[in-house]
């Protein structure tokens, strides 16, 4: 068998490809400093990444507070979103009529901007913790549904004719043979899914709601503290990429064959 | 089983026939006209048929049908004297890949005809543990399909094929994937381990020195003479071969050359 090349995992990082990106973010906030030290753009307009760091530290205990709030809303969504999105792939999967029938509609569903329908969300369901959720089904279920759709017509269609052969029944070829090749695309999906869902919260938050990241975020701005808007930010960027890797660690365990295929190279 | 050393001998000979496809009309497609007309193909006791053809003839169309998987227009199959006529699961088939499932180590692949058919999981992974050694899979149980070598894959699917425990087995090309060296081998593998473990093969392939190196008889499915007539099996080659013989010794003698040179001339080669 050929080296497959790249794996997801199994495969032990070179130093360089660790060090090469380090030293690129380091010249990158080195060259932010500078810039905002030397005045080449004023600070009340951009604060440099040591003010952004304090503003952090200073607000800690608040930031902590509001992104409890952000990350319930995100997680609660995301299962909602992931439970939905998965039987619809499967519904689809199973019957062809429903297929064709919600095929146009998910895609035309997911060109709907969300930053426009958040404020309808907050006028039908209130300021509370419904809205911020409903946002988040709404922009999660879509890469599950298209990515665990994908996985599951993907199936060779030979293995199901093999399945026949034994004797399989449907059920049997569904969680047998059909589920686990879709595992892959729906991990990827879910991965998209994860990052939709903070920013999916805080976009809700943004347009009313009593805590959350998007309700501090809105109070810093009214207050001109840039310092703390880039807290936030920074703080978004970290709660997605916990929960992408959250969701590397649960593939993980769900996939231990795949790890042994990032080792294999046969000849 | 009986019938072990029926190969090389004629119609009336020690085996009887298991397999048997009578009459039979199949399509491409739901819908769609005749493509391969099969009037009378049949696989005795014990014995391995060849079918040869060139690609995209129907060969695997008549696997297909043979295997249930699919419904011919008209005639039957028959499974010693049943009939079997679209119904799956009657017979062994194994496909050209190895279908191995990723996500299963070597011996829950192997034993998957018996999970699937209800045997409780540690009495299939007893009776597939007991046969990974005639299968050259001894040691193997625990790996993941992704960690063996195309011939080691191939044996696993071999196994898998056996526990589904029919003894009438058709194979789709199950060598064409493999490197030649391993090749050799495993035809010769599977010609002592079908002999001992009683085992009549329907194989399908389109190396004609693998069909004559292997087989007892062979059937030469040929494309219709004119535009929309369907493939016809057009000639039954009888080859010479000592019971027993193993494929790469037979595949030196005069015997072996002589039954090439008529199936290469009913494929219109040369």
């Amino acid at each position: 068998m050929a080296r497959t090349g790249k794996a997801e995992w199994g495969v032990r990082l070179r130093r360089r490809d660790v060090l090469v990106p380090l030293a690129t973010a380091a010249l990158v906030l080195v060259a932010w400093q500078l810039v905002v030290v030397f005045g080449i753009v004023p600070n009340f307009l951009l604060p440099s990444p040591t003010q952004v760091v304090s503003a952090i530290v200073e607000d800690a205990g608040l930031l902590a507070q509001h992104s409890a709030s952000t990350v319930v809303e995100a997680l609660l969504g995301l299962v909602i979103g992931v439970v939905v999105g998965s039987l619809v792939a499967v519904a689809m999967d199973r019957f062809e009529g429903v297929a064709l029938a919600l095929r146009p509609l998910v895609t035309v569903s997911q060109t709907i901007p969300t930053i426009a329908i958040a404020p309808l969300l907050v006028l039908w369901f209130g300021y509370g913790l419904l809205p911020k959720v409903v946002l988040v089904i709404i922009s999660t279920f879509f890469p599950i549904t298209v990515s665990l759709y994908a996985g599951l017509s993907s199936v060779d269609s030979d293995l199901i004719d093999l399945m026949r052969t034994m004797g399989a029944s449907r059920w049997q070829i569904f969680w047998q043979a059909k589920m686990p090749a879709a595992l892959d695309q729906f991990f990827s999906g879910l991965r998209i899914s994860a990052t939709y869902a903070i920013v999916g919260a805080v976009i809700a938050e943004w347009l009313g709601g009593f805590a959350g990241l998007g309700v501090y975020m809105t109070r810093v701005r009214k207050s001109f503290s840039y310092d703390r808007m880039f807290a936030v930010i920074v703080l978004i960027s970290v709660l997605s990429l916990a929960l992408m890797g959250l969701v590397d660690l649960i593939q993980h365990i769900a996939m231990p064959w795949k790890r042994a295929e990032g080792n294999s190279n046969h000849d | 089983m009986a019938g072990v050393d029926a190969a090389g001998v004629g119609a009336g000979g020690a085996g009887g026939v298991v397999l048997e496809a009578r009459g039979l009309a199949l399509s491409w497609d739901e819908g769609a006209s005749t493509c391969v007309r099969v009037d009378a193909l049949e696989v005795r006791e014990g014995e391995l048929v060849c079918l040869v053809g060139r690609s995209g003839c129907g060969k695997t169309t008549l696997l297909h049908a043979l295997a249930g998987l699919t419904r011919p227009l008209s005639g039957q199959v028959l499974l010693r004297g049943r009939d079997v006529t679209g119904l799956a699961g009657q017979v062994s088939y194994m496909f050209q890949k190895d279908l191995l499932l990723p996500n299963k180590r070597v011996v829950d692949n192997v034993c998957l005809p018996l999970t699937l058919a209800g045997v409780p999981k540690a009495e299939a992974r007893e009776r597939a543990q007991a046969l990974l050694g005639r299968f050259g899979l001894a040691g193997c149980e625990g790996k993941w399909p992704s960690e063996l070598s195309g011939g080691m894959r191939q044996r696993a699917a071999f196994l898998r094929t056996y526990l589904m425990g029919n003894d009438v087995v058709l194979l789709d090309e199950p060598f064409s994937a493999l490197d030649a060296l391993t090749r050799a081998d495993l035809r010769d593998w599977y010609l002592g381990a079908a002999r001992e473990l009683g085992l009549s093969t329907l194989m399908i392939t389109h190396d004609v020195d693998e069909a004559v190196s292997m087989a007892s008889r062979i059937y030469v499915l040929s494309a219709g003479e004119g535009p929309g007539e369907p493939a016809r099996i057009s000639d039954e080659v009888e080859v010479g071969r000592a019971a027993g013989a193993d494929a790469g010794d037979f595949g030196l003698t005069p015997e072996f050359l002589t039954a090439k040179r008529e199936v290469l001339s009913a494929l219109g080669v040369g």
